[in-house]
């Protein structure tokens, strides 16, 4: 998955009406009708939201039947899940060399480390 | 959206263009504190695999700066290339709070802002919450991304042995 593909699955996600519908897409595919139903909102603002799902390849529609019933593509979400571990696994590995490092220190040190003298400060009396 | 297994949790927001990294740490907070703000404890951890740290400066307090050098320095991290990155220290409060700019300088122009809160939990651990924040999504994702081709170039080995010896 390319960066702007991730950026637009996350630009997609950012809307909690569009959250929502993954969500019911999640259980099983939906018209736009039926997509329309728990929300006040003209089936226009529904297609204009499936849209953006589409672009972001997070949802597909049938183009042969009629009701067009739209689709979660799961696995565009799992890639995305996928990108944020590898992030998440880097981030631990600096961390358990952290966690390391912080069991040779002492107990009681310094949070700060000592100022360094600056050139010529030594000199002064 | 969340994903946690081990004990690092990183959120990714989907409303702000930030990502938040939280880690708890058996040592109190003035020692992970130290470990963030001495730049010679800093280079031992902080950089990628396969990569050493080379500190230009590292003035930890507030209205001070920092600028270091992420070099290659195994056959697998040589194939990348050399990274500086620089940035200012805004609030520096010792044991509990480092609020920070951070710049890549191959792209100058974008900036990240990070507050990284050093929470005492009381028994001798720590919590650090370390949030970035930046002003586009693009920006954001090209972050988490940039992780992504790290991890490419170490090579899917490592995670396959992890998975079979059912680490994950």
């Amino acid at each position: 998955m390319a960066v702007d593909q991730l950026s637009r699955v996350f630009a997609a996600l950012a809307d909690p009406t569009r959250r929502d519908m993954v969500a019911r897409l999640a259980v099983a595919d939906a018209t736009v009708n039926e997509l329309a139903e728990p929300f006040a909102m003209s089936l226009q603002a529904v297609s204009k939201h499936l849209r953006v799902l589409e672009d972001a390849g997070l949802v597909s529609r049938s183009r042969e039947a009629q009701r067009r019933p739209a689709h979660l593509e799961a696995e565009v979400l799992d890639m995305m899940t996928a990108w944020i571990e590898r992030y998440r696994r880097q981030a631990e590995e600096r961390f358990s060399r952290l966690d390391t490092l912080l069991a040779e220190l002492p107990d009681d040190v310094d949070p700060l480390p000592p100022r360094p003298v600056a050139d010529g400060e030594g000199a002064r009396p | 959206m969340k994903t946690s297994t081990h004990e690092t949790e990183i959120i990714v927001d989907t409303e702000v263009p930030m990502v938040r990294i939280i880690r708890t740490f058996d040592a109190p907070p003035n020692k992970v504190f130290r470990a963030h703000t001495d730049p010679e404890l800093l280079a031992r951890w902080q950089g990628p695999r396969g990569t050493e740290m080379r500190v230009e400066r590292y003035d930890c307090r507030t209205g001070g700066s920092y600028r270091y050098l992420h070099t290659p320095c195994d056959e697998v991290a040589g194939e990348g290339f050399e990274a500086w990155f620089h940035g200012s220290f805004h609030e520096v409060r010792p044991s509990e709070l480092i609020v920070q700019t951070f710049t890549f300088e191959g792209f100058p122009d974008h900036v990240a802002l990070e507050k990284l809160v050093f929470e005492d939990l009381g028994d001798g651990r720590t919590r650090l919450v370390a949030t970035s924040l930046v002003d586009s999504f693009a920006d954001r994702d090209a972050f988490v991304a940039s992780g992504m081709e790290h991890g490419v170039r170490e090579g899917y080995e490592r995670l396959d042995e992890l998975i079979s010896a059912g680490a994950l």
